[in-house]
């Protein structure tokens, strides 16, 4: 199974951290799988112009690639004027509609205001569902207190952190086998 | 109908589409030369030819996993070693050529064919040409409607006087030779929406659609659209032609089908469009309201039938060379084409 965690900012270091966490999180428990981390400040990442995703090149081609060819990723994501950042949204754009088609997609989001809790709900679920992802329903979301120093001190993140890397390596491994046993009925 | 060479009283033409793609065959891994898939070509178009076939054309794309950018050339060929079959473009990608040149080219394929060469001129789906060729995405559609509309003047006029925005002005030009009967069919190539299909309307001229999978009914919407916009512009659409096409692969069984031709269009739409084709939709494709014509020979007649009552159309266009088919395969559906699928078509669809 190929894992992908993206941290989808490039300001601050909360998300990162996050998405540091997890990554340890996947190293230690699922280490015969194979996981990448994107985290979208390491990279100079054009704005999408419309043309097939395989047709970027450089940073751009990179990104759109490892994420077509992962089974499940987990996007890390901060809260900027109620939304999701625009870096993370150009994702989106640069990918194909039907992109997270027998994948599985989960999410962490980091704020600075517990108003934030439903963004993701209420603005990044129906993009992944518009592109086909299967949702793991449950999210993780941090506050700006768990954090100390670029360390997250609130136990209890970790445990969710934890909880949100089993339900999507879970999800996909149970996906996958469902599809493969749909798949083996059609007998061509 | 008769500027664009359909007479409909020889009831439904039946054609064949390769986007010369030049893809490894699943089964074995394994990819041809270039020389020897575009042999193939060539000799598809003439064993077509010989099963009664009506129409053969040639796709231009740019890019990594396609033998044909000089598609003009392909064709004359092409043209060369065929007698009777029509021979088109599938698609020209007029955007990003000179209008002028392109003309030039398919008037000249026009007489070294005697008067069987048309043009079906398109925007592009992959649009690797728009780099290669020094073009820039953004003028996407500009590009086309500019040339797409210089390039009906040229077909219409012997002295063309014309201005725009993509190339350098014309004056007085006369664009040499001219084809066989003074002009060419020329379509406006079409992706499937009713929203493409309504400019083929506006400008007056035969629609080719281009369709995946999915219901017939789905695409009847879009013809629908192709010939509201005709009449909202003051055309007759009994004067203009529709064709359509897409897949097509003809077993003994449609369960023989689906399995001989999954993996070539599975793999093959990684390599070129970035995502493989669902087994789900593309078990659905065997359905008989399904547009894909993927099935028994007999399912496939009853299948091109019952679209042809739905669509009313002229032409329709089978793809079947797609993602690395070996070529006994083709040779096989050319034959089932000959010998089952086109006596019955024609049977119920030609007048007198």
């Amino acid at each position: 199974m190929n894992i992908v965690a993206l941290s989808g900012s490039r300001v601050g270091s909360k998300t990162r951290t996050a998405i540091d966490y997890t990554a340890n999180t996947i190293k230690d428990k699922y280490a015969d799988h194979n996981f990448t981390l994107i985290d979208l400040a390491d990279y100079d990442i054009q704005f999408s112009d419309g043309r097939n995703y395989l047709e970027y090149d450089g940073d751009t081609g990179y990104v759109t690639q490892t994420i077509m060819e992962a089974d499940a990723i987990i996007i890390g994501t901060p809260i900027f004027q109620a939304s999701i950042p625009a870096t993370l949204k150009n994702i989106f754009d640069l990918l194909p509609v039907n992109a997270f088609r027998d994948k599985v997609v989960s999410m962490l989001a980091t704020a600075g205001s517990p108003k934030h809790y439903l963004i993701l709900e209420n603005q990044l679920k129906p993009i992944l569902g518009y592109m086909k992802a299967q949702i793991v329903q449950s999210y993780v979301f941090i506050e700006e207190e768990d954090f100390q120093r670029k360390e997250i001190i609130n136990h209890d993140v970790l445990f969710r952190i934890e909880r949100l890397v089993e339900d999507t390596v879970v999800l996909t491994q149970t996906y996958q086998r469902i599809r493969e046993e749909e798949d083996a009925k059609y007998d061509f | 109908m008769e500027q664009f060479r359909i007479n409909p009283n020889n009831g439904l033409e039946f054609g064949l589409y390769t986007l010369g793609d030049h893809l490894p065959n699943p089964q074995t891994g394994e990819r041809i030369s270039a020389e020897q898939r575009i042999h193939e070509i060539i000799e598809l178009a003439q064993l077509a030819e010989q099963a009664g076939i009506d129409f053969f054309s040639v796709g231009e794309s740019h890019q990594e996993y396609f033998t044909t950018q000089a598609h003009t050339v392909v064709l004359s060929a092409i043209a060369q070693a065929t007698e009777k079959i029509k021979i088109s473009s599938s698609s020209t990608i007029i955007s990003t050529l000179d209008p002028v040149r392109a003309y030039e080219d398919f008037a000249t394929l026009d007489l070294i064919s005697k008067g069987r060469a048309e043009i079906v001129a398109g925007r592009a789906s992959r649009v690797g040409n728009f780099d290669l060729l020094g073009y820039s995405l953004r003028d996407y559609e500009e590009l086309y409607e500019e040339k797409f509309d210089l390039l009906l003047q040229i077909n219409e006029n012997e002295i063309v006087n014309w201005e725009g925005q993509y190339r350098a002005p014309l004056r007085n030009a006369k664009v040499l030779p001219r084809p066989k009967d003074g002009s060419l069919p020329i379509w406006r190539a079409v992706g499937g929406t009713p929203a493409s299909a309504r400019k083929a309307g506006y400008a007056g001229v035969p629609m080719y659609l281009a369709h995946l999978g999915g219901p017939a009914t789905v695409f009847k919407r879009s013809i629908d659209a192709y010939r509201d916009a005709l009449q909202g512009s003051g055309y007759d659409p009994a004067d203009f032609p529709v064709s359509t096409a897409g897949f097509f692969y003809a077993a003994e069984t449609s369960q023989q089908a689906l399995k001989e031709l999954y993996p070539h269009i599975n793999e093959g739409m990684k390599k070129t469009n970035g995502q493989g084709f669902p087994k789900q939709h593309f078990a659905q494709g065997a359905d008989p309201r399904d547009v894909m014509n993927i099935g028994s020979p007999q399912e496939i007649i009853e299948k091109i039938l019952y679209q042809h009552e739905l669509f009313g159309h002229q032409r329709y266009i089978a793809q079947m060379d797609f993602g690395g088919m070996p070529f006994d395969q083709l040779k096989r559906n050319i034959d089932i084409i000959g010998t089952e699928i086109l006596p019955a078509i024609k049977k119920h669809t030609a007048k007198g």
